[in-house]
């Protein structure tokens, strides 16, 4: 197979493993280089620094990881914790380093999410990478470039001043012939560097690199067939295994029977308390074993389902916690000439990457390697380092190609699964989720009910805003409108071990709490506008101050061509904007409503989104084209339904994910407000998607959804 | 049951003395170690193990090798004729048709069979056949414009 020139495969080559924490051992197994390490503690502070994720916190000496490598062929290796799984932080970050150290792309080589060779990384989530970790890889860039300057000053015998670094060489200005290339200056020696606390970065106006569109360089090895994702790891003697599963979340088992199984030809069974599975050296054979396995299971009774969860949620009393408060909210409500109270609610949703939870364990007496697909590699790590009784540096983690995670690849248990069985069988096992396990096990994104009180006056002023949201979490509860009497508070966490009735496990999805919480403001925001009779973009500027967002709303009510006159017909446009990760969003949506059938149809979505700094516009717009089109399934398909624990989506037949052709034009502009950090792009632009969709439904067919996902059989309920 | 199989994939004849009504996903991705067909959902409801039966799309976790006995089966591996990229996996990368990837190949086979049935489709005509093809990071827009780029390109060299 021959690649393009211009793209580079990753191929996560396996260089040794490098005992990480520490330095010493680590440089008498490496060549001659230049190394800059980082500390470990001034990487935990970037990453969590108002320290809210403590827990996740290694528990590691204060001892420095090598960060980057120049090697004497010039070429740069950069080990980076954070995993790619669509994301495309394998290009972005990489685009970084060649920014600070002046070197092409195609020199650098990303060694990412092994927690055998990269410094500790709290896990890829919350559009926090090139927000929180890339300042430090630029850093260690920019450090990197100091050393290179100083010994080419020596080697050139010219004064620093004169020098300049372009493409990978230390050149005296404008004397062309006068070089040395950075791998030269190694001179078969190690020279160490940390990254200190001040090192200057480039500016802005002289990036290069940054700012520029970059094909995903990952692109060729995916559209070949070469990438490597957790389950295409073979090893020798690997068997695969298929583990019993219980009908219903609590249920317990009252009777087992693997005799049959434990007859069939190559089959092993394993049973070693709850945990039960069959090993086989084919899938297929696996999954027949497990087919032949008996088991009775005690399910408890309940009467808890899909449609009465919300006032299970709301009778829960969770514990309230005040997020802002100002004014008095009595005298906004009588400052109002109309008042809404207004009841949202918001569905389980599910991640339903295409790859499922998969991972190969490989467990010896001393030490074990698990492949797995997961956002969270050092978290895995310390997990099945308990689950084996080892020292966690005696575990590595890799995790190659991630097929999608969403918030749904973090804790990993199919990790604990792999390395247990593959100790008690004292051979690797490969452990690769059903489509039905995935269902089964997957940490929802949590039902919630956010609960709205407002006021508007007559001149189309906000007066009052109460906002109440009970068990999604507080991203995007926050509002950013101008009104002078307020209060919101979150009621329990979302979060699993938050609380909550939930009859199974819940969890982060692709901007956790924010969907909920944006679709119930906006919602809110345009049932306002239209009690005061004023188009919904010129009620959010008359109550807006907020620069940022007036920016990206005058930017996409432009782009789309926003007039006073609604679409005739059955087609409606709707607005909703929003903030996560630090990045402001304004979004429109067009939609057609079939009044017949309830079915939506959204032909056109635009948005304008203000990230800050953009390191590769191209996939920074297709992170957002993402969103948009993973956002049409929680605003309109995608429902858990359940009884209890036991849970009713189990394939792709009732669970309906967002396809073809439900995909509208999509339009993405990035506005540059001149914001000169970056802010999150994985995650934000999914947020406003439900509010747009549900205003827009509004505009059309004047039906008003309080309840996602807007089914159908829901946009008839409110059209009746 | 184990019976001598033959059919080919991606060029090469294989025999493989095992069960006929084995999944042709499992002996793809496990006896013969061609990975690159991906596993999504095992009933063929997302289209990530698509590969190509005698130039059709066929979704190969439903499929028994007894299916697919004396047929030529090409899977992903195998669309890159001596090396040279075919057009439409030059088309998905340039247009960014992937993120994470793992329903690349199964689109890409998907779209083939498109493309050698109908080497000029539609935009609707686009939309239709790949409809039961899942993807998850949301990169359809981009994908149906790939499968665009690279009919065209097919169609100049013909």
């Amino acid at each position: 197979m021959s690649h393009e020139p211009d793209y580079l495969a990753l191929t996560f080559s396996d260089i040794e493993v490098l005992p990480m924490l520490d330095r010493r051992e680590f440089l008498k197994k490496v060549g001659s280089g230049i190394f800059v390490f980082v500390a470990l503690g001034d990487l935990v502070l970037a990453q969590d620094p108002d320290g809210r994720r403590q827990q996740f916190r290694p528990q590691a000496p204060d001892d420095f990881n090598a960060f980057l490598r120049i090697a004497e062929d010039g070429g740069v290796t950069c080990f980076l914790g954070k995993t790619e799984m669509g994301q495309g932080v394998y290009t972005s970050m990489a685009q970084l380093l060649a920014e600070e150290l002046d070197v092409q792309l195609d020199a650098i080589e990303m060694v990412m999410s092994d927690t055998g060779r990269c410094p500790w990384d709290l896990g890829t989530f919350g559009s926090m990478s090139i927000r929180y970790v890339g300042p430090t890889l630029r850093k260690a860039g920019a450090e990197a470039r100091a050393v290179l300057l100083e010994l080419g000053a020596k080697e050139l015998g010219a004064d620093a001043s004169k020098l300049e670094t372009v493409d990978g060489e230390v050149r005296v200005r404008d004397q062309p012939s006068r070089k040395v290339s950075y791998g030269a200056l190694a001179k078969g020696e190690q020279i160490q560097r940390v990254v200190a606390g001040e090192v200057t970065l480039k500016e802005a106006r002289d990036h290069k690199v940054i700012g520029r569109s970059e094909i995903a360089r990952d692109a060729v090895a995916k559209v070949t067939g070469q990438a490597i994702y957790a389950g295409d790891i073979r090893r020798p003697g690997m068997l695969y295994a298929r583990i019993l599963r219980p009908p219903a979340h609590g249920a317990r088992r009252t009777s087992l029977d693997t005799r049959a199984a434990a007859e069939m030809d190559g089959v092993r069974v394993i049973e070693d308390g709850d945990l039960v599975a069959v090993l086989h050296a084919t899938p297929d054979g696996a999954a027949a074993a497990l087919g032949r396995v008996r088991a009775d299971f005690e399910v408890p009774e309940s009467d808890l389902d899909d449609q009465n969860i919300f006032e299970a949620l709301l009778a829960d009393n969770a514990r309230g916690r005040g997020l802002a408060k100002a004014g008095d909210l009595k005298v906004g409500e009588e400052a109002a000439a109309h008042f809404f109270d207004s009841t949202f609610l918001d569905g389980y949703v599910a991640h339903a990457p295409m790859e499922t939870h998969t991972a190969v364990a490989e467990v010896g007496a001393e030490s074990a390697t698990i492949w797995a697909s997961t956002q969270t590699p050092f978290m895995v790590r310390d997990a099945v380092a308990r689950v084996l009784k080892m020292e966690a540096p005696k575990v590595r983690i890799i995790a190659p190609f991630v097929g999608g995670g969403f918030g749904g690849k973090g804790r990993s248990p199919q990790a604990d699964e792999a390395a247990r069985l593959a100790q008690l069988a004292g051979v690797p096992v490969h452990v690769e989720w059903t489509r039905e396990e995935e269902f089964f096990y997957d940490t929802f994104r949590p039902a919630a009910v956010v609960k709205l009180r407002s006021g508007v006056d007559a001149r189309g002023r906000m007066t009052a805003w109460e906002f109440d949201v009970y068990h999604a979490g507080t991203r995007g509860a926050g509002q950013f409108y101008d009104v002078p009497h307020h209060a919101t508070t979150s009621y329990g966490s979302g979060w699993r071990g938050g609380g909550g009735p939930h009859p199974f496990g819940v969890g982060a999805w692709r901007a956790p709490a924010n969907n909920t919480n944006t679709f119930a403001r906006e919602s809110q925001i345009e049932m306002m506008a239209a009690a005061v009779k004023t188009d919904p973009l010129e009620f959010r500027l008359r109550n807006l101050k907020d620069k940022r967002m007036i920016a990206v709303l005058t930017a996409a009510a432009e782009r789309y061509g926003w007039t006073a006159q609604s679409p005739a017909g059955s087609r409606g446009r709707g607005i909703a904007c929003g903030i996560d990760a630090g990045t402001y969003v304004a979004m429109i949506a067009e939609v057609d409503v079939d009044k017949n059938s309830g079915q939506v149809q959204v032909r056109r979505v635009v948005c304008a989104q203000d990230m800050g700094l953009v390191v590769n516009p191209r996939g920074a717009r297709m992170q957002a084209e993402g969103c948009i089109t993973m956002g049409l399934g929680y605003a309109l398909s995608e429902d858990v339904r359940f009884n209890g624990g036991r849970i009713h989506e189990r394939n792709f037949d009732t669970y309906i994910l967002p396809r073809f052709s439900s995909v509208p034009e999509i339009e993405i502009d990035l506005v540059d407000t001149g914001v000169p950090e970056a802010n999150g792009g994985g995650e934000p632009a999914i947020v406003t998607v439900g509010g747009a969709i549900g205003n827009a439904i509004y505009d059309a067919v004047g039906a008003r959804l309080m309840q996602m996902p807007m089914t159908p059989a829901r946009v008839l309920d409110a059209l009746a | 049951m184990k019976r001598l199989l033959r059919f080919t994939v991606n060029g090469h004849s294989h025999a493989l003395d095992t069960s006929a009504d084995r999944p042709l996903l499992a002996v793809l991705r496990t006896d013969l170690g061609m990975t690159g067909t991906k596993y999504g959902c095992g009933q063929g409801l997302c289209g990530s193990c698509t590969v190509l039966v005698d130039g059709k799309a066929r979704r190969s976790c439903s499929l028994t090798l007894a299916t697919v006995e004396g047929k030529d089966v090409t899977t992903i591996e195998g669309l890159a004729a001596g090396g040279v990229l075919h057009p439409l996996q030059r088309a998905f990368a340039q247009e960014g048709g992937l993120q994470c990837g793992f329903c690349t190949p199964g689109m890409i086979m998907n779209a083939a069979a498109l493309l050698l049935d109908k080497p000029s489709p539609s935009h609707d005509e686009i939309i239709q056949r790949m409809e039961g093809n899942l993807c998850r990071c949301g990169t359809h827009v981009r994908i149906v414009r790939a499968i665009e780029k690279a009919a065209t390109a097919v169609e100049g060299t013909r």
